[in-house]
């Protein structure tokens, strides 16, 4: 089980009280499909995803990334119980969505930077270090039902 | 994987808009770094990783000055980075994926100091920027 220090739950649940899910949401997908461009790979039914700025402007991918990111929100809500939480999504990644779990590492990564740029100096290193540890927890949450 | 022309443009213009920051930016990327990815400081046992180290401020000028001149000469990172190749493969040998750690940090330095500058297109094309920088340095070890 992770250890969470006051001070970290205090860094997530500051931070996460500020942040629009919706809006957070579709930027962090958005921005996975763009930079990392095969990760369209996993959203052939999305329409166009020809260039970026039909990524951004894409209805599909605005709606999914709110439901990742409101996904996310229940996770801070269960910070001591993370693989409970996602053990049905976890399953579901695996054996439907056949989603290779590096994903989810690529797509953390991507938050931190989305919220980096929305909170800028706010964003202080052991903020930054904080989000890093969740952003693993809960990528490592979503792979462990895999098999 | 391979710097288009839009690539390039990108990141020369973030470079430009970063101007003399730089060195302030390689500092505060090697802090982030050392703070968030722990086992980085592995390789630095000689240093003062204090907060304000000046250790740390110095070799952040150095990490930013490679970037600088890999940026300036893009269309041969490989060669204006061989030197520095050279010293990562026969002396350093800094494991490969501390490499994207870094890039992750500077990514995230610029997210901070430039928000509007770094567009998903800019995002893109400095995160391949990064992985070019990376490779080039590591494509000696073996």
């Amino acid at each position: 089980m992770v250890h969470w220090s006051a001070e970290e739950k205090q860094l997530i649940t500051s931070v996460w009280s500020k942040v629009n899910v919706e809006e957070c949401g579709a930027e962090a997908l958005a921005r996975l499909l763009i930079v990392y461009p095969w990760t369209q790979r996993f959203f052939d039914n999305f329409g166009n995803l020809s260039s970026p700025t039909a990524i951004v402007g894409n209805p599909k991918v605005r709606a999914h990334g709110k439901k990742v990111l409101t996904s996310f929100g229940e996770a801070i809500k269960n910070l001591d119980n993370l693989k409970a939480t996602y053990a049905k999504l976890s399953e579901l990644h695996c054996e439907k969505l056949h989603v290779d779990p590096e994903n989810f590492r690529l797509l953390g990564d991507i938050l931190i930077i989305v919220l980096a740029a929305h909170f800028t100096k706010d964003f202080s290193p052991a903020c930054q270090a904080t989000w890093q540890k969740l952003v693993g927890v809960v990528a490592h949450a979503l792979a462990y039902k895999y098999h | 994987m391979v710097l288009s022309g839009n690539d390039k443009t990108n990141v020369k213009n973030v470079f430009t808009k970063i101007g003399g920051h730089a060195e302030d930016y390689g500092t505060e990327t090697l802090e982030r770094m050392f703070t968030t990815y722990p086992q980085t400081k592995t390789y630095f046992p000689h240093f003062d990783l204090t907060h304000g180290s000046a250790q740390v401020k110095a070799h952040g000028k150095k990490v930013a000055g490679a970037l600088v001149e890999a940026a300036n000469h893009i269309d041969d990172i490989a060669g204006a980075l061989s030197k520095l190749s050279d010293l990562h493969a026969q002396k350093l040998r800094v494991d490969p994926v501390n490499f994207k750690l870094l890039g992750h940090c500077f990514l995230v330095v610029v997210a901070i100091h430039h928000p509007t500058l770094l567009t998903p297109e800019v995002h893109a094309s400095l995160d391949k920027f990064m992985c070019a920088v990376g490779n080039v340095l590591t494509a000696k070890y073996r």
